[in-house]
């Protein structure tokens, strides 16, 4: 028997297609997921274009509701299973073994599996618009029975569709927890890891906790619309209100999926540009898992107006209201963190000030929404989506945006270009402001979501806001043309480029050669 | 941009700075509403705000402060303090105590808002897809009345009336654009009223601004609501849970009458309902019916089945020369009553429409375009079929 104990380092990836397609490494899967979830959030964005449009008058002018339903079902889907969710995977795929001195995710192979199979997933959703009755048009969040008995055939698909993604996810997970449970470096211990890994790790533990409820949900749908049963219709003794309940119960903390990694992206690019170490380490992690627990007993705080009893709403404002105390810890934290510090504002550092300031503004009309007699005045209006929004945009996504110039360097070896990220970064500001912060106003004024279609007396800043997201959304181009500008054409970078910074992953040279850490380094 | 999109974006800039008055409202904010609660809640949602707003300028003051003294550029050094128990504790209790005192405000305002007891009317609220149905429940007293014939249930449908060619674009926007309807709910002020709601095919939510009202119409679930108006006025608010393509377009409004103009409108509907169902007892004949169902049919149907009763197959089938109408009568009265069992498109007209108007629909189906059946359904034939049930 020959052993086969060579050195592996020498090797690089698989030439051409091959090396995507097959690929068990955790840098070529993590590109992937993030070209994927940058592809869709333009896609997603362009659904948006399509809402954005049609609002930007009263009265019908491009698209007729049928079709318009179809596009809010569409964007709100394809954003947070198509960009959202796919970013931060690939962002844990690249950075959780390099921050933890692994080389590789644990499970390789399966890494390769949940990948590869989103594409598929979402070419049948989008399929869809083009089946007869046109896509999904029940909303993101498909109550039924809208989305059961009075649902297009596309539906199946859909339900097809959002299985899939499931499965992605929950592999996904488990892949981050056998990683960070299994493989990190000698004397990485639980509180030494960086933030970004612990609130990875915290979400794949949300993620595998609920998730299966969400299958749980569409499969019902599935049997109810072909096999006759009667989960959600109340005409065969169902209700439609246990669909609310279940889908929520999947719902909130999957809002929570979406924000916790954020977290940890800010908490690493904060004190890397303020110089100075994160304020109050141990507190944000008590934070994070003190959100994720409470993020499973507030789900109701969506159906105030469904008609629960009154211990039930009082139950569900307070655990909700509760949830507010974690958050504002963590953005205590890092206002501290920025205080005394010696800072400097590179373009990931501003998309990260500008994720604390507008996040925080999702977080204050989160607390309103949460104060349950108040809230039968918000709920379902244009306050709901801009509160919404503003946690995931200038939340979520600018998170994702801040992580991309700062890590950049280190995943593709070039820097990017600062006067063209600046100007990025408050294009994408000033667009994303006046896209939403005129929605708290339409919506406090009486404008429901989801409709085609105004009164006149919403008209001035529904123009407004349309204006704003046609112009943020153009300045996302200029996103993508900066990372192709650096991938092509970008200074070459040093292994830490930023002065700051700290952590395994500036301990190899830039770009992260194709393997890392093979022999674990010491973490002192 | 074309040149063409170039010069109505500036024609639509120029209406909207030249014409301020076009669109005078200009709202930034909740309505204090015509209610106690409506006030209640306006003022919890103000308190709410202004602590957010304290909130915001300290913690934003503070980065900010940072951020313009503490940077690199200035010669910054930066400090190395990162843990602090003490503050730690601190900024969890005060944000603890501040949203336990909002939670504390908050539940008295919902303790009355639960509080559905001794309303001195109730209405229920039914949502279909695209309209709501409002009937006015009889107390007790009322439906011994109603036994001997002297009260009749008042019940009708609200309909959106902007109408199409506003909404496409073809004739100016009036006043009260998507929120107009042809029979707003009528209530007294001054009493309170408790709603009971549910739906009758997807999920629908009732809302009016100003009365600080929004419950979900669910179907298969009876929710209740309560209001007392303090003003007269009308009071407009729109469904607010997506209900398929008409969402947008199933608008809510009240009007708001002191009781003695509500007291006299009720006579009226009295009496109208009496005719309606006088209707339903007297003696048709095959020309009446016909004339009536044409009309009725042109409003109720013809949407989907067309006038000419050719419809839109393959959405929407043809009643001329279709099985149904001319197969038997059973056949044709259970799809119109009960609706179709296997697309929710085809509603149940049952509980929407009088037994007069189905006898009178179902009649004309029979005997228009060609279908002539000679057959004749009265509405004893509609009344026996929906109690052989
Ligand atoms: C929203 C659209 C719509 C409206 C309005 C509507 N229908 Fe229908 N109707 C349908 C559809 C769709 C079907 C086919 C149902 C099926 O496949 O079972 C149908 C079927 C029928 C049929 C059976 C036709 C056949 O031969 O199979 C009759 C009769 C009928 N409708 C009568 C009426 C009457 C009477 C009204 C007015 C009171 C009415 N419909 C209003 C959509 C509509
Ligand atoms: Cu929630
Ligand atoms: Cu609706």
């Amino acid at each position: 028997m020959t052993t086969l104990d060579h050195d592996h380092s020498d090797h690089g990836p698989a030439k051409g297609l091959s090396r995507w397609l097959f690929s068990t490494n955790h840098k070529d899967i993590g590109t992937l997921y993030l070209w994927f979830s940058l592809s869709m959030f333009f896609l997603g964005g362009l659904f948006a274009m399509v809402i954005r449009a049609e609002l930007f008058q009263p009265g019908l002018q491009l698209v007729q509701p049928e079709f318009f339903n179809q596009m809010t079902t569409m964007h709100g889907l394809i954003m947070v299973f198509g960009a959202v969710m796919p970013a931060f995977v690939g962002l844990a795929n690249w950075m959780i073994p390099l921050m933890i001195g692994a080389p590789d995710m644990a499970l390789p192979r399966m890494n390769n599996l949940s990948f590869w199979i989103l594409p598929f997933a979402f070419a049948m959703l989008v399929s869809t618009l083009f089946m007869e009755g046109g896509a999904p048009d029940f909303g993101w969040t498909f109550y039924a029975p809208l989305s059961t008995t009075y649902a297009p055939p596309s539906v199946t698909f859909f339900i097809f569709a959002v299985h899939i993604m499931g499965a992605s996810s929950i592999m996904g997970a488990i892949n981050v927890i056998a990683t960070i449970l299994n493989m990190r470096a000698p004397g990485m211990t639980w509180m030494k890891m960086p933030l970004f890994v612990w609130t990875w790790l915290i979400t794949a533990f949300l993620l595998i906790a609920v998730m299966p409820v969400l299958a749980g949900v569409v499969t019902m749908m599935l049997m109810d619309i072909h096999f006759g049963t009667s989960f959600f219709s109340a005409a065969g003794g169902g209700s439609p209100l246990l669909f609310q309940h279940l889908f929520w119960f999947f719902g909130h903390p999957e809002v929570y999926i979406m924000i916790l990694p954020a977290f940890g992206v800010v908490s690493a690019i904060i004190p890397a540009f303020a110089r100075k170490k994160l304020f109050g380490y141990h507190s944000m992690v008590w934070a994070t898992a003190s959100i994720a627990v409470l993020s499973f007993i507030v789900w109701a705080h969506h159906m105030f107006t469904v008609g629960i009893p009154f211990a039930g709403e009082l139950f569900f404002m307070a655990s909700t209201m509760l949830i507010a105390v974690p958050t504002g810890v963590k953005v205590f934290n890092w206002v501290a963190t920025m205080f005394h510090g010696s800072m400097t504002f590179e373009t990931p550092m501003l998309f990260a000030i500008a994720f604390v300031v507008l996040f925080t503004i999702g977080g204050f009309s989160g607390l309103m929404l949460a104060v349950a007699p108040a809230d039968f005045q918000y709920h379902d209006t244009y306050f709901v989506v801009a509160h919404f929004h503003y946690v995931l945009v200038p939340g979520a996504v600018f998170s994702i945006i801040a992580a991309t110039y700062y890590w950049l360097p280190k995943w593709c070896g070039r820097m990017y270009n600062e006067t063209l990220g600046k100007t990025h970064f408050w294009l994408s500001f000033i667009g994303v402001n006046v896209t939403f912060f005129p929605q708290h106003f339409i919506g406090l004024a009486g404008m429901p979501r989801r409709i085609p279609d105004y009164a006149v007396q919403f008209a001035d800043f529904n123009m407004v806001s349309s204006i704003g997201a046609f112009f943020f959304g153009s300045s996302q181009l200029l996103f993508l043309f900066i990372i192709i500008h650096t991938i092509v054409a970008g200074k070459k970078a040093e292994a830490k480029p930023w002065e700051g910074a700290e952590g395994l992953e500036w301990t190899v040279p830039s770009p992260a050669p194709h393997h890392t850490f093979e022999t674990p380094p010491d973490v002192k | 941009m074309s040149a063409r999109m170039q010069k109505s974006a500036l024609a639509v800039l120029a209406t909207y700075l030249c014409a301020p008055n076009l669109f005078a409202e200009f709202r930034v904010n909740m309505p204090e509403g015509v209610t106690r609660i409506s006030e209640e809640v306006y003022s919890l949602h103000m308190l709410v705000f202004w602590v957010c707003v304290v909130i915001a300028i300290i913690v934003f003051g503070l980065m900010f402060y940072a951020i313009i003294k503490h940077r690199k550029s200035k010669g910054a050094v930066a400090k190395n303090f990162h843990e602090s128990l003490k503050v730690e504790i601190l900024w969890t209790a005060i944000p603890a105590l501040i949203v336990f005192a909002l939670g504390y405000r908050a539940f008295f305002t919902l303790e009355k808002m639960y509080d559905y007891d001794d309303s001195a009317l109730t209405v229920e609220i039914v949502g279909y897809q695209w309209k709501w149905r409002y009937s006015y429940l009889m107390d007790d007293a009322a439906k011994e009345d109603s036994a001997q014939g002297t009260q009749f249930p008042v019940s009708f449908f609200s309909n959106l009336i902007t109408p199409e060619s506003q909404i496409n674009n073809t004739e100016a926007k009036g006043e009260h654009y998507l929120l107009e309807v042809d029979e707003p709910l009528v209530l007294p002020v001054g009493s309170k009223v408790r709603f009971i709601l549910t739906s009758a095919d997807v999920i629908h939510s009732w809302w009016v601004p100003q009365l600080s009202v929004k419950k979900d119409a669910i179907p298969g679930i009876v929710n209740e609501a309560w209001t007392l108006i303090e003003k007269p006025g009308t009071y407009r608010g729109q469904c607010t849970e997506l209900c398929g393509k008409g969402h947008g377009f199933m608008p809510v409004v009240v009007q708001a009458v002191s009781q003695t103009e509500f007291d006299q409108w009720m006579l009226g509907k009295q009496d109208e309902a009496r005719q309606k169902a006088s209707l339903n007892v007297k003696t048709w004949t095959m020309g009446e019916l016909m004339e009536t169902g044409e009309r009725a049919y042109n409003t109720y149907c013809a949407a989907c089945h067309q006038a000419n009763g050719e419809g839109l197959p393959p959405a929407f089938p043809a009643l001329k020369n279709s099985a149904i109408a001319l197969g038997p009568v059973e056949a044709h009265l259970d799809i119109v009553i009960n609706g179709s069992r296997v697309n929710p498109a085809m509603a149940a007209f049952g509980a929407q429409l009088s037994a007069a108007e189905i006898a009178a629909i179902i009649t004309y189906e029979r005997n228009a375009w060609g279908n002539n059946t000679g057959d004749m359904v009265t509405p004893q034939d509609v009344s026996n079929f929906g109690s052989s049930q």
